[in-house]
């Protein structure tokens, strides 16, 4: 051990107490920082995995075509056609095929489906309820979502073998009273057919539940007079986390909007980052107090250790000794906080992630959804770090400016 | 070896500054005691800070084995009082969550010429020369001040630094371990040829010295 090492040690220990302060705040920090970020994050994952597993990553929709553009009539003239620049959308997919055989030129594209949508009313026996029908060709409707976990009463194997079957939301087929087996009417345009339930799924996104219906693709194309053409491409990715510049891409390439999840739930991702932010500052107090605790701890040292420090200097210390020494009691009460805080941190998030806490509505959770990340662990060490360490480097220099003559002669300020 | 002339130094700041040492010459020479003595307020120990190097004059030049020392930065001046001076404080100092041998270490771990297994043993030997063979591993707060003293000596001597400083080294001891202590010092001094500079007020330890310096006013007379 060096000798500053070993003198921190000794100087520190002989101030039990207030060391147990500053390291009992510096625990807490480091512990409730890491369980806040874990549940923040662990709820914001858990609702990209749904909105991901509901409505893919990226939805490729209407085409773009460029509006007429200024017009310079060149050569030397001054004339000038100006129009205002932008883009005019048309609505759907004309050519799904070839754009999703565009689609699949990407390396990070790893399925598509087509799926036309159209607003309808369904029609039970007791009830009618505005709808969304949503035409889907299964396979592929599978490769982009995690409708077949989210199937709650029936099975895919029903909807895949009966051409009339139908998938409902849970709300939905609660509102209308269907069961799976449970036969109903799409209106569409004037135009009535029937169909039966063949499975009810539940994805937690309440707007989804009540409002959608999934049919076989050629029964929309019928149902809603469209026999060519898409309303949206739906696109899952191998890395999600590239859907903004895959989608600038997708709409240079294809002429056609593509919205990655992370425009399209904006509002959402935007609310958990500022609480996931609040949550840190909030926590961050007790890291505060820990720098103020331990700011207190190394002047209350330096003022009892006044003599120890012309003794450490006559024996020639250096002004650097004294200031590592200081430093260096900040750094055990950190190195021990961060680590004991870690611990901490891993138990209360274990504990957390077990608290029951049913959750429906943005997404449907019976628990606590926490995340297992490094990245909180070094977040709160970090941010421990650079607060404690801040609070220690004004004592550690008043202790190094100390002059060992004016000690000794008892004229030390 | 330790040479210093013409020293300046002023205390205080505006209406209370004092001319502390006004012009003050002194050489001391290896294996020699001498003793500064004088009344309170006279310059005595400020004279013996500026000449540890613990302080920087005014005015006036101090030499350690021919290198000019007063004039030089914090650094080195810090170096050179850990290569070539010890103290011995009035009042001990010992570092009190410490044990002797810790205490007597301190300045050896910070210098670095020596393996630990060396520095145990040296401090081990100066422990058992001034009498504490069996109480190296007590803490400071468990000896008494006759023993803190002796560990001081010990400690000052723990580099074999070429000057011994040392400021009332007795001045908080009763007659007996006044005596001791002083013998220590001496004996050890002159075995190893190392001179000290001891300032008193106790005329019997004066008298015992090889020579003695009186001073009045920032001035020996």
């Amino acid at each position: 051990m060096s000798p500053n090492l070993l003198i921190a040690y000794r100087f520190l220990t002989a101030k039990k107490r207030a060391m147990l302060m500053s390291l009992s705040c510096t625990v807490l920090g480091v512990g409730l920082f890491i369980v806040t970020q874990a549940t923040t994050s662990g709820f914001e994952e858990f609702f990209i995995k749904t909105i991901l597993g509901t409505d893919g990553a990226m939805r490729v929709e209407d085409k773009m075509q460029d509006t007429i553009r200024s017009m310079n009539a060149g050569g030397g003239s001054d004339f000038i056609i100006s129009h205002r620049e932008g883009v005019k959308y048309i609505e759907g997919v004309e050519e799904p095929k070839l754009v999703i055989g565009g689609l699949n030129q990407f390396a990070n594209v790893s399925g598509t489906s087509a799926v036309l949508r159209g607003n309808v009313v369904v029609r039970s026996s007791f009830k009618n309820e505005t709808a969304q029908v949503f035409g889907i060709s299964l396979e592929e409707h599978l490769k982009v979502s995690d409708l077949q976990h989210q199937i709650v009463q029936g099975d895919l194997a029903t909807f895949r073998e009966s051409p009339a079957g139908a998938l409902m939301g849970k709300v939905l087929a609660e509102r209308l009273e269907l069961d799976v087996g449970s036969s109903f009417l799409l209106d569409a345009q004037g135009q009535l057919r029937r169909y039966r339930v063949s499975a009810i799924y539940e994805t937690g996104v309440s707007d989804i539940d009540k409002t959608r219906v999934y049919v076989h693709l050629g029964e929309a194309r019928s149902l809603l007079k469209r026999p060519t053409g898409v309303t949206f491409i739906q696109i899952n990715l191998f890395d999600k986390d590239r859907a903004p510049q895959d989608a600038y891409q997708m709409q240079e390439v294809l002429k056609h909007s593509a919205r990655p999840w992370q425009d399209r739930e904006k509002a959402w991702l935007s609310a958990f980052r500022a609480l996931s932010v609040s949550s840190a500052i909030t926590v961050s107090v007790f890291t505060l107090i820990a720098g103020l605790a331990m700011f207190n701890t190394l002047a209350m040292i330096v003022l009892e250790k006044t003599k120890d420090i012309a003794i450490l200097r006559s024996m020639g210390y250096e002004r650097r000794d004294i200031t590592q020494i200081f430093l260096w009691q900040a750094g055990i009460v950190l190195t021990i906080g961060a680590v004991v805080g870690a611990l901490v941190g891993i138990i209360g998030t274990f504990a957390v992630s077990k608290i029951p806490l049913p959750i429906n509505g943005i997404f449907k959770t019976e628990t606590f959804q926490v995340s297992w990340s490094g990245w909180h662990y070094f977040e709160a060490i970090l941010t421990a770090a650079i607060l404690v360490m801040a609070a220690s480097i004004i004592p550690a220099r008043r202790a190094a400016r100390l002059e060992p003559g004016d000690i000794v002669r008892g004229t030390a300020q | 070896m330790l040479r210093c002339t013409d020293l300046q130094r002023y205390l205080g700041q505006g209406e209370g500054r004092v001319h502390v040492l006004k012009g003050v010459s002194f050489e001391a020479l290896r294996g020699q005691i001498y003793a500064i003595v004088g009344p309170s307020g006279c310059g005595k120990s400020t004279l013996l800070y500026l000449l540890g190097l613990l302080d920087q004059p005014d005015g006036g030049q101090i030499a350690i084995n021919g290198q000019t020392m007063s004039n030089n930065d914090d650094a080195a001046r810090t170096a050179a009082r850990g290569a070539h001076i010890g103290f011995v404080f009035q009042f001990h100092f010992l570092m009190l969550e410490f044990t002797a041998l810790e205490n007597v270490m301190m300045p050896m771990r910070k210098l670095g010429r020596l393996t630990p297994p060396q520095m145990a043993e040296r401090a081990h030997e100066l422990l058992a020369s001034v009498g504490l063979a069996d109480k190296t591993h007590r803490l400071g707060t468990q000896l008494s001040g006759g023993e803190q003293q002796r560990v001081a000596v010990a400690r000052a001597l723990a580099n074999s630094p070429s000057i011994i400083l040392a400021d009332e080294p007795t001045g908080n001891l009763d007659v007996k371990n006044s005596a001791m202590v002083f013998d220590l010092l001496t004996r050890l001094a002159k075995d190893h040829g190392q001179a000290v500079i001891l300032v008193t007020h106790n005329p019997d330890i004066a008298n015992r010295c090889d020579f003695v310096r009186p001073m009045r006013d920032g001035v020996f007379i």
